[in-house]
């Protein structure tokens, strides 16, 4: 989407990394496994390819996104302690899960 | 049948919580079941207007639009929650005194019900457009499971309720002269729970990022993702990891709610003004 696109472009710009992609399919998130510097904000984007909405849900990472389907949503992450911080699809729990390890 | 059922309990007691304390906040107001009741319908219908739309709403504002829509909700809340408290700061004793004295309800605290109905109604929003979501998604992909889901969301709507009539009727158990500087606090952290909650809102969205450092970390302690780190989290806005910006504004909005309600209790002849424990 080109707000989504516009966003990641302002981000990189503002002298941050680029963002990460993961994409959710047959929910399931790909990959399942992101890896971040530790200490530092990073942002994922998160294109939807399943027909229906999902929301990504993290307590630890604390952050609620909703991202309709076929579509893309941005996903600030603050500067994380090194350690591992699970994240789910909350509608589709059982299948929809990762983890962001920041080292 | 049990992630449905689990998905729309946790969505329905936090908006569950904050009906029961507003229902006790307001004991003894006349018509305020209608004034609630017109909160959670216009909730439910701003829930499902908000579901339909969610894609046009996240495109917003370069994709922040999801977070600032939040942020906006919540902070609605709060500036009602503080127009309740301060409202109720003026005339609270005088409603109790007529309770007590007529036994019956008074029309007095009418004026304080919209904004408690706007609360009502973003709360039941805000859960509510999620589990609108979910269960649409249920509904799109159909099959034999679809029954199922549904019938665990209507018993996680049932448990959710209880729950919620728990917490009103466990309220209602406080002696009714203490009852109204209960609800008083429970609100003030309600409203300063919502504002650190919108503050981590404008952060997701991009905005208003300083202090973003994590203070302290008490997730080993009581994790937010379990029970009682959520009933916390909803109640008095806990957080098991929260970041400067929200702990300022945290203890800013406690701190002005309670210099406003002083201020206006200050401006009342002496009866009212006799502490809480004097009477």
């Amino acid at each position: 989407m080109l707000t989504a696109a516009a966003a990641a472009w302002a981000w990189s710009a503002y002298g941050q990394d680029a963002p990460l992609a993961l994409t959710l399919k047959a929910h399931k998130f790909m990959p399942a496994e992101i890896h971040v510097k530790a200490n530092e904000p990073s942002m994922i984007v998160l294109t939807n390819g399943d027909d229906t909405p999902e929301e990504f849900d993290s307590t630890s990472l604390k952050v609620e996104k909703v991202v309709a389907g076929h579509s893309d949503g941005n996903v600030r992450l603050r500067p994380l302690a090194p350690g591992r911080y699970p994240f789910m699809g909350e509608y589709h729990s059982e299948t929809a899960q990762g983890v962001v390890i920041a080292e | 049948m049990l992630a449905s059922l689990l998905i729309v309990f946790r969505e329905v007691i936090e908006a569950g919580l904050i009906v029961g304390i507003v229902l006790a906040a307001t004991q003894g107001v006349a018509r305020r079941s209608l004034w609630v009741t017109s909160g959670v319908g216009a909730g439910v219908l701003g829930a499902c207007l908000v579901a339909a739309f969610a894609e046009r709403l996240a495109s917003l504002f370069e994709g922040s639009g999801q977070e600032l829509f939040n942020a906006a909700i919540l902070l609605t809340a709060v500036a009602m929650l503080t127009w309740h408290n301060v409202w109720m700061a003026g005339h609270g004793r005088q409603i109790a005194n007529e309770m007590r004295r007529v036994g019956a309800e008074v029309s007095a605290g009418e004026r304080t019900l919209l904004a408690l109905a706007i609360v009502v109604g973003v709360a039941v929003l805000r859960e509510g457009s999620e589990v609108v979501l979910f269960l649409y998604g249920i509904a799109a992909q159909g099959g034999l499971s679809a029954g199922a889901m549904l019938g665990g969301g209507a018993l996680g709507l049932a448990a959710g309720a209880g729950v919620s009539a728990l917490m009103y009727y466990g309220l209602l158990a406080i002696p009714a002269h203490r009852l109204f500087a209960v609800t008083a606090w429970l609100i003030t952290l309600l409203a300063a729970g919502m504002a650190s909650q919108a503050v981590l809102f404008l952060q997701q969205g991009g905005y208003f990022e300083f202090l973003t450092a994590t203070v302290w970390d008490t997730s080993w302690l009581l994790p937010e993702s379990g029970i009682a780190g959520r009933l916390l989290h909803t109640l008095v806005g806990y957080s098991d990891a929260p970041n400067g910006a929200q702990l300022l504004v945290y203890a800013t909005t406690i701190a002005t709610m309670n210099v406003l309600m002083r201020t206006v209790n200050g401006r009342k002849p002496a009866p009212t003004a006799v502490p809480d424990t004097a009477v």
